[in-house]
C-alpha cells in the first residue's frame, strides 16, 4: 500500500483528502483547533490573522452554495484571500481537463484548493499534481468523503456529549450515495465510538456496508432504539423515482424521524443534519426544529473545524 | 532462409516436450531436417517456445490512432514474444463491414510483423440491434464475431445471433456481463467500492448473463468463448458447462490473475478495468481455475490508453491497461505461483489459444507455422514508460520489476525482433 496521501513525510497533514486512515491524534487536533476558533467567530471583529497573504482557491466542479460559502466565511476570518471558482459553468464546458484548471489556477499562485467534484476520488488526483507547497482540501468528491462535514459532525457530538467512549450513534437514510456518512463513520470508529448503527432499507446500503464498522439495521424503531446521537442523511430527489424507493411518502414512512420514533432514543439524545434539510421526507419539523435538534449549531461548529482545517494544512 | 537454433531448453506446451534440443525452420515453418541453415542461433541458456498468441489485443486502428498505431503496437507484440494476435472489434468504426477489415490486414501484413486475426463486430456498429455480414466478414478474414465490452442487452438479438452463428459455424467471443447490472459502475461491489464511493458491478451481473449465454449454447450449439471470466461463480459455471459438453471455452484477462479490488489503493486508474478488478477470492479462483483448465487461455487485452485518458478521477478514467509487453512475464509469474511447469505454463499462451483460434501455429511440431519466441525465464524486465514499446504506458505494473525476458522473435520463419 502506498503512503497516505494526505500526509507529508513527516506524518503531518498536508492535505484533507478523507478521514479514513487519518491518525487518532490528528483529528482530536483539529477539534481542538476548531474549539479556539469558536471564540473567534463569536467576537466583534471575526477576524485572526493566519493566513493573511495566502489564496484559497475554491474551486467547485459541483453546484454548491453551502458549503462554499462556510469555507469562504471560514477563509476571511482567517484573512486569506479567496477566490470562488463555479468550474461547471467555466472552463469545463470549454473541454479544459481537470488537470489544465488545476495547473493554471496553480500558475497564479494558489496555497489552498478547496475542491468539490462529482466524481470519488478527484480531489486525490488533484492532490497527487499540485506543487508541494500547495495544499488541497476535499469539500466532497462523489460518493466517496466530505471530511470537512464528518469534522463538523465529530465537533458538534463532542460538544454535546463530551466523550465519545460510550456512545451509540445512528445514520440513518441513504448510506449509498453518502459521502458525508462515510466520512463520519470513519471518524466515529477512529475516535472510539463503540457503537455505530446504519439504518435504512437495502436499497440505500453500500455492499459490505459492515467492514467500515457498523451495524446494520433496516428497522428504524430497533436502530434508533437508546442512541445517543442520531445522523439524518438527506435523501436526494432524484432517489425517491425508479427502482431504490417508491415515494417519498412511503420513505418518510419507515425512515422519517418523527417524535414517535425519536422517543426510542435517549432522552437526552441529539438529533444532527448535514443539509440541506427535506422537511416531511427525511424528518418532522417538529423533530427538526425541536429541543433535541442541533442542526443550526452544526452550521456554526462547520466554519470553525473549516478555519481549523485551513490553518492547519498551511502551517505544514 | 533456413534458421537452426541450437542449444536451447525446447518446450512444446502442444506436445507437453521439454528439453535440450534443436528447432530447424526452413520456408518459414518448423522443419525436422537438419539442412544447411542460413543462420544459426546459440540459444544457451534460454528457453525456445512457439510464438505468444494473444486472443485479445487492441492494436487502435482505425480511429484511435492517437492511443496508438498498428506500427507501435506490433512492436510492443514482438517485443513481447506475441507472434499471433487476434483484435477486437472496438475500433472507431467498429470492424463491422469487410472494406474496415480488408484495410486492417493489408496494412498488417504490409507491416510483415505479427500475424494480426481480425476479430469482426457482432452487431452493427456494436449496437446490439442488427447482425452484421457474417459471411462476407469472414470472407474478409475475420476469425470470430464479438460485442468487445459494449453491451448486447438484448437476448432476443443474442439468442437469433448465435442462432446465425451456430448455422455457418462462425465462432463467437462474448463477454458475460449483464448490461442492466452493470451500468454505471465501474468497480467491484463490495467492501472496497464502499469505501471508495465507487458505484460497483455486482458478481452476479457475470453469472446471470453466463448463465443466459450457457443456455443460448444449449439451444443453439453456437461455439461460443467466453471472454475475460472475473469471478469465483463464473469459473464454476463454467467448470459444470465443460463437464456436460458444451461448445464452449473460455479466457481471462492477465491483470485478473494477479491483482484484485484492493490494489486499487487510492483510486489507480491503472487498475480501471473492464471487467472491474474483483475481490481477492475470486482473484485466487482465476487463477486456480486457469491452472486447472477450467480457463482455457489467458490475454493480455492490451489496451493503450493516452495520459489524458487516465488522467481523471477513477470512473471518469478510460478503461484498459497496456499488456502485450507484460504477458510473458505475467505468465510466468503465474505458472509460478501455481507451482506449474514451464510447458503447462506457456500452454495457456500458445497452444491453447491456437486451439480457441483454431490455427496450426502455437506448438514445434514439424510442419507447423515457423513462429518461435527465445526469452530468459530469470532476466528481468522492468516496467517503466521507458522500456515499454507500447504507445500505451498505462499498467498497474509500473514500476514493478518481472523476469521473463524475450531475446528473439521469429515470425514464419523471420527474425523479427532481437534484444
Amino acid at each position: 500500500m502506498q503512503r497516505n496521501p494526505q500526509l507529508n513525510e513527516k506524518g503531518e497533514l498536508q492535505h484533507l483528502l478523507s478521514i479514513e486512515g487519518l491518525p487518532r491524534d490528528i483529528l482530536v487536533r483539529i477539534l481542538d483547533t476548531a474549539e479556539s476558533f469558536v471564540g473567534v467567530t463569536e467576537r466583534e471583529v471575526k477576524k485572526v490573522p493566519i493566513l493573511r497573504g495566502k489564496s484559497v482557491f475554491n474551486l467547485f466542479f459541483e453546484p454548491s452554495t453551502r458549503t462554499r460559502t462556510t469555507f469562504e466565511i471560514a477563509a476571511k476570518r482567517l484573512s486569506a484571500d479567496v477566490i470562488n471558482l463555479n468550474i461547471t459553468v467555466s472552463s469545463q464546458t470549454k473541454g479544459e481537463s481537470l488537470l489544465d484548471t488545476v495547473a493554471n489556477l496553480s500558475a497564479m499562485h494558489a496555497d489552498i484548493f478547496v475542491v468539490r467534484h462529482e466524481s470519488s476520488g478527484a480531489p486525490f488526483l488533484i492532490a497527487r499534481h499540485v506543487k508541494p507547497h500547495e495544499h488541497v482540501i476535499n469539500a466532497g468528491d462523489g460518493r466517496h468523503a466530505h471530511p470537512t462535514q464528518g469534522l463538523l459532525d465529530l465537533f458538534t457530538i463532542r460538544h454535546y456529549k463530551k466523550d465519545f467512549g460510550r456512545l451509540t450513534v445512528a445514520i440513518v437514510g441513504d448510506i449509498l450515495h453518502s459521502r458525508v456518512a462515510r466520512s463520519l463513520i470513519h471518524g466515529l470508529t477512529t475516535l472510539g465510538v463503540p457503537e455505530v448503527r446504519v439504518i435504512g432499507p437495502q436499497t440505500l446500503l453500500p455492499a459490505g456496508v459492515e467492514a467500515l464498522g457498523v451495524r446494520v439495521f433496516h428497522n428504524m424503531h430497533a436502530g434508533l432504539k437508546d442512541c445517543d446521537v442520531v445522523v439524518m442523511l438527506r435523501l436526494q430527489n432524484e432517489r425517491m423515482r425508479g427502482a431504490l424507493l417508491p415515494s417519498a411518502q412511503e420513505y418518510f414512512k419507515h425512515y422519517g424521524l418523527n417524535a414517535e420514533k425519536l422517543s426510542l432514543a435517549r432522552r437526552d439524545a441529539i438529533v444532527m443534519h448535514p443539509g440541506p434539510m427535506n422537511r416531511g421526507v427525511e424528518i418532522d419539523s417538529t423533530v427538526a426544529d425541536g429541543p433535541h435538534s442541533v442542526i443550526l449549531p452544526q452550521v456554526t461548529f462547520g466554519i470553525a473545524v473549516r478555519m481549523a482545517v485551513m490553518s492547519i494544512v498551511a502551517g505544514n | 532462409m533456413r534458421i537452426h537454433i541450437k542449444n536451447g531448453r525446447v518446450v512444446d506446451p502442444a506436445s507437453g516436450k521439454e528439453g535440450a534440443g534443436d528447432v530447424f525452420i526452413a520456408d518459414g515453418r518448423i522443419s525436422n531436417e537438419a539442412g544447411k541453415a542460413d543462420r544459426v542461433i546459440d540459444a544457451k541458456g534460454l528457453v525456445v517456445a512457439p510464438g505468444l498468441i494473444d486472443l485479445s489485443a487492441r492494436l487502435r486502428e482505425p480511429g484511435y490512432e492517437y492511443k496508438a498505431t498498428l506500427e507501435s503496437e506490433m512492436d510492443a507484440a514482438l517485443a513481447g514474444g506475441v507472434t499471433s494476435l487476434a483484435c477486437p472489434p472496438d475500433t472507431d468504426p467498429p470492424l463491422d463491414e469487410p472494406g474496415l477489415v480488408d484495410m486492417l490486414r493489408r496494412r498488417a501484413k504490409a507491416l510483415s510483423r505479427a500475424r494480426v486475426y481480425p476479430v469482426g463486430a457482432l452487431t452493427v456498429k456494436l449496437e446490439g440491434a442488427s447482425l452484421t455480414e457474417m459471411g462476407q466478414l469472414t470472407d474478409a478474414g475475420c476469425v470470430a464475431f464479438s460485442q468487445a465490452n459494449a453491451p448486447l442487452a438484448d437476448t432476443q438479438v443474442l439468442w437469433r445471433a448465435l442462432q446465425y452463428a451456430a448455422t455457418f459455424g462462425y465462432p463467437v467471443w462474448l463477454r458475460a456481463e449483464d448490461a442492466w447490472l452493470a451500468k454505471g459502475g465501474v468497480s467491484h461491489d463490495g467492501e472496497i467500492a464502499t469505501r471508495l464511493g465507487l458505484p460497483g458491478i455486482p458478481p452476479f451481473a457475470e453469472t446471470i448473463a453466463l448463465a443466459t449465454l450457457l443456455e443460448l449454447v444449449r439451444a443453439t450449439r453456437a461455439r461460443v468463448h467466453i471472454c475475460r471470466l472475473s469471478t469465483a461463480g463464473g469459473v464454476e459455471l463454467m467448470r459444470r458447462a465443460k463437464q456436460e459438453g458444451l461448445p464452449v471455452t473460455c479466457d481471462v484477462g492477465i491483470h485478473h490473475v494477479h491483482l484484485c479490488d484492493m490494489d486499487l489503493g487510492y483510486f489507480d486508474s491503472h487498475c480501471r478495468l473492464e471487467p472491474p478488478l474483483r475481490s481477492q477470492r475470486d482473484r485466487d479462483a482465476l487463477a486456480r481455475g486457469l491452472a486447472e483448465g477450467v480457463i482455457d487461455c489467458v490475454c493480455s487485452d492490451h489496451t493503450p490508453v493516452d495520459e489524458d485518458g487516465k488522467h481523471l478521477p477513477f470512473a471518469q478514467a478510460e478503461p484498459g491497461a497496456t499488456g502485450l509487453e507484460l504477458l510473458l512475464p505475467l505468465a510466468l509469474k503465474w505458472g509460478q505461483a501455481s507451482r506449474l511447469g514451464l510447458a503447462a505454463t506457456l500452454a495457456r499462451i500458445t497452444s491453447e489459444p491456437a486451439r480457441v483460434l483454431g490455427v496450426a501455429s502455437g506448438r514445434l511440431a514439424a510442419g507447423a507455422p515457423g513462429d518461435v519466441v527465445l526469452f530468459d525465464p530469470a532476466a528481468p524486465v522492468r516496467v517503466s514508460p521507458e522500456t515499454l514499446k507500447s504507445q500505451g504506458k498505462n499498467t498497474p505494473f509500473l514500476g514493478y520489476e518481472l523476469a521473463g525476458r524475450v531475446r528473439c522473435t521469429i515470425v514464419a520463419g523471420n527474425v523479427v525482433y532481437e534484444s
